[in-house]
């Protein structure tokens, strides 16, 4: 018998960035939370010392073990799945501040277009513009909605930027200014310039001056220490929630964390959620932990998989198209774009923060006309100085051999002769790239592992094709003696790099074609709520972790509401559904 | 934050405004002291490096931590050696693989929970191609087959073959070629090569990149604390590497 813990108003799945942001929010309310979080405590206390390439970047010392448990992979809905088993292939965090510990910041904003993306397609390419099994559709939300909430993200966080001129005015500026310039920064900025594109420096949570945030949390001024991606932050000066929400639902003294305790399903009576069972990762013994809100914060895999455990809402069938819960997954990962050889010409590779860089978003959304190609979407381009570390950096130009003399004596001379440009681009959902529980393998608690089906598509292959294009001639503009194009992989392999997967729970206006609507409250279960980039019904261009934010910032809105007025759905179902 | 927690915080602040300061740098942004060189912990002393494929020990001091915690016998360790040192030779840029000690490097990687695959998902079943063996397995049994090669193609261990054969010998591995048992030729490869490279520019810390050596040749500053005063520059600005020994 799992033993009973004292009931209280929120149990969090997860003490990461959502997490935090709804322990702060609801405990700044005065409700007491209790974050469970499976992995270990960490404080600014362990951040000394990261400036280690083996330790961090390679074997992912703050990551996620897969010991106990790992997800499988298959392309296609007729094979069987295999375990993703080499830790290095599963960047996922663990213990207090989750990813949000070793992220780069990158914190761009979705755009219009992406929150109604299907309605918006269709009115201006009809509905032959999306192909049969893409399964678009609207958020269930508008930018101009959810606008003020991604200022409290970018607020809470210090983001430093300067507007990207194609997105629609903001309501305030970022509230820091962006980050230095580098040269070759400097090199895109004017080049893209001249071709008539609109670059700014990409806005980040490194942030560039000493800042304290509305809560009375103080970030320290970004060091370029270029340890920054996989590392945490030894200068207090990336945005965490180590450093930011933690603390301010802790300062309330409303807010506990419980370490090492795994959450297993999600408990409920009827309609109601009940509360949650844990067991604790050490010894193995099993506690219930009631309340009266139970939110899951713990990830878009562990979202979706407490979901299946549990057996809430309506698990999606991929032949069919039919249910929810698994629904309309993408994974992120894949970037496109190209590599510069300079023979004469050396820049400072090893100076960065975890996102820096120069960006236009010329090719993103429905910027740019669509008529005559056969995708949907886009791209960002960017100039991106990532901090080359002397093991991961090896970069030579094609046809050079990659080990022996040859590779040495180039690998040497282009360590700092290359510019990079990266592009992230957005990725469309499918009627059979779901999740779902794996017939075969399980965790060591005996429950069956996550499964992935996914692949890339014809316009992820398409978008590729089109933004190398453009990277081929700006990189060629900026004077690069040689260009070489990333390539476009044969399948996706399940190697997840940076926590860049969405859908599995998505939101939308109604409970046919979503798991939860634009407060992240199931449809199904008034008290759940599933915060994360599980909400996501696809993949906009750009980092997810700043819409992610924005959406739980008001689904926190949405949880006080409930708590005070005494329960019930927040949003009503829409007559018109827009249903598939 | 609590105002114990608070405390912890600023001195955690200021142990590293301190760091920064003595490195010669702020946190502002302004320079105070000198870009290159200068730096505390910089060690311009280069070793002069070694072609034989055994690891030569340095003349000043001995190293007690160049001895086998992995390994059992002493002519895989050769063979490794001899191999990593195909992969990253000595050449006029400056030392190889075995000079700058990768391969002690590897044997201390595979004697730790790195090598024995503890942070991985293991359970069955293995299909698809996907190897059941551990790393430090996989290690033992590519080598041991390298030298078979050598004796089946050449007539003499791996070890005590010309280089021309020994790179021969790896490209039928790299390939694929080569049968090995529940993992491929190419894999062992990849990972010999990948390991090679993580032995040639870690830390010095995991016993690999002797001197910082391998930085030194790659122009790479290791383990500084900030380039707040860099970041900007439009030359290229040279920095004496620093080891994370220097963060102690
Ligand atoms: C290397 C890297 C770089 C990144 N860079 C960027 C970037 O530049 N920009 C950007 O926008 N995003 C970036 N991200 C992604 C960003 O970290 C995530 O979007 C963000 O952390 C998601 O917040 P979350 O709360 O959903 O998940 P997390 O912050 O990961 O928190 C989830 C927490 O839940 C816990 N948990 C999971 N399952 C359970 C369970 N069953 N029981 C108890 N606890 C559980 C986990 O241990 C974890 O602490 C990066 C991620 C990585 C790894
Ligand atoms: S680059 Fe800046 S934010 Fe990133 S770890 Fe270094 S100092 Fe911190």
């Amino acid at each position: 018998m799992a033993k009973k813990m004292h009931k209280v108003n929120v149990v969090t799945v997860g003490v990461g960035w959502t997490g935090g942001i709804v322990a702060a929010e609801l405990t700044k309310a005065g409700f007491t939370v209790v974050g469970l979080e499976r992995g270990p405590e960490k404080t600014r206390k362990d951040y000394m010392h990261t400036h280690d390439e083996i330790k961090y970047d390679l074997r992912g010392e703050i990551e996620h073990n897969l010991t106990k448990d790992t997800f499988t992979v298959r392309n296609t809905l007729k094979e069987d799945a295999v375990p993703i088993r080499d830790k290095s292939n599963s960047r996922i965090g663990t213990g207090n501040g989750g990813g949000g510990s070793h992220w780069g910041a990158q914190t761009h904003r979705y755009y219009p277009y992406d929150f109604e993306i299907k309605t918006k397609t269709i009115e201006k390419y009809g509905k032959n513009k999306i192909p049969k099994n893409m399964t678009i559709q609207d958020w269930g939300i508008t930018y101009d909605e959810l606008e003020p909430y991604y200022d409290k993200f970018e607020k809470m966080a210090g983001i430093s930027g300067e507007p990207d001129p194609n997105y629609p005015d903001r309501s305030n500026p970022y509230p820091n200014p962006p980050l230095k310039k580098a040269e070759g920064m400097r090199m895109f900025h004017e080049v893209t310039k001249k071709l008539g594109y609109k670059p700014f420096t990409i806005p980040a949570g490194t942030v560039s001056q000493k800042y304290t945030n509305p809560d009375g949390e103080t970030l320290n001024a970004c060091q370029y220490c270029a340890f920054c991606g996989y590392n945490a932050c030894e200068y207090g000066a990336k945005a965490d929630p180590v450093v930011t929400v933690i603390p301010t639902a802790q300062k309330t003294g409303k807010f506990e964390i419980r370490n090492h305790a795994e959450v297993r399903r999600v408990l409920y009576k009827g309609k109601k959620a009940t509360g949650v069972i844990y067991k604790d990762t050490r010894t193995g013994e099993e506690f219930e932990q009631p309340a009266d809100l139970v939110v899951l914060t713990s990830y878009v895999f562990s979202n979706v998989r407490l979901l299946l455990l549990s057996e809430i809402g309506k698990v999606y069938d991929p032949v069919s198209g039919k249910g929810v819960i698994g629904k309309n997954f993408t994974d992120h990962h894949l970037v496109s774009g190209v590599r510069g050889y300079f023979k004469n010409k050396k820049f400072n590779n090893y100076a960065a923060t975890g996102a820096f860089g120069e960006a236009i978003t010329d090719f993103t959304g429905d910027l740019f006309d669509h008529t005559d190609l056969d995708f949907i979407h886009g791209g960002q381009i960017e100039l991106r100085i990532t901090g080359d570390t002397p093991i991961s950096s090896n970069f030579v130009p094609s046809g050079t051999p990659s080990w022996g003399k040859e590779f040495k004596k180039q690998s040497l001379y282009y360590f700092n002769r290359n510019l990079m440009l990266f592009s992230q681009k957005a990725v469309m959902p499918f009627k059979e790239h779901y999740l779902d529980l794996d017939p075969t393998y399980k965790d060591d608690w005996g429950d069956p592992l996550l499964r992935i089906t996914w692949d890339y598509s014809d316009n992820d292959k398409r978008i590729h094709e089109f933004i190398n294009g453009k990277c081929k001639e700006i990189m060629t503009e900026m004077g690069a003696d040689i260009v070489d194009e990333n390539p476009m992989p044969g399948h996706y392999t399940g190697y997840l790099a940076f926590q860049h997967n969405g859908g599995g729970a998505i939101m939308g206006a109604n409970p046919e074609i979503s798991a939860v609507n634009n407060y992240l409250q199931m449809w199904e279960m008034d008290n759940l709520f599933v915060c994360g980039a599980s909400a996501f019904p696809h993949f906009g261009v750009t980092n997810p972790t700043t819409t992610v934010g924005a959406l739980t910032y008001r689904a926190t809105e949405g949880m006080i509401k409930y708590l005070k007025d005494g329960g019930g759905q927040l949003v009503q179902v829409e007559k018109e559904a827009q249903l598939i | 934050m609590s105002d114990e927690e608070k405390k912890e915080s600023d001195k955690v602040d200021q142990s590293r405004r301190n760091f920064i300061k003595n490195s010669g740098l702020t946190i502002g942004g302004l320079v105070l002291g000198g870009v290159a060189g200068g730096l505390i912990g910089s060690n311009s002393a280069t070793t002069k490096s070694q072609t034989t494929t055994k690891p030569v020990k340095s003349h000043e001091t001995k190293e007690f931590t160049e001895a086998m915690q992995f390994f059992s016998r002493k002519e895989d360790f050769d063979t490794l050696a001899a191999a990593t040192e195909c992969i990253f030779p000595e050449d006029e840029n400056g030392p190889g693989a075995i000079a700058l000690r990768a391969p002690y490097y590897i044997d201390k990687q595979l004697a730790s929970p790195w090598g024995r695959n503890v942070n991985d998902y293991r359970k069955r079943p293995f299909k698809d191609g996907q190897t059941p063996l551990n790393r430090g397995e996989i290690f033992l049994q590519g080598i041991r087959k390298l030298d078979e090669e050598g004796e089946k193609k050449f007539q003499k261990s791996f070890r005590e073959l010309e280089e021309a054969e020994q790179i021969e010998i790896l490209q039928d591995f790299e390939s694929g070629k080569v049968k090995l048992e529940y993992v491929t030729s190419a894999e062992f490869f990849a990972m010999l090569r990948q390991s090679t490279l993580e032995g040639v520019y870690c830390d010095p810390l995991y016993g690999g990149n002797k001197n910082m050596d391998g930085w030194k040749m790659k122009e790479y500053p290791g383990a500084q604390m900030s380039y707040a005063n860099v970041i900007e520059s439009k030359e290229f600005v040279k920095i004496e590497p620093m080891s994370l020994s220097d963060h102690f």
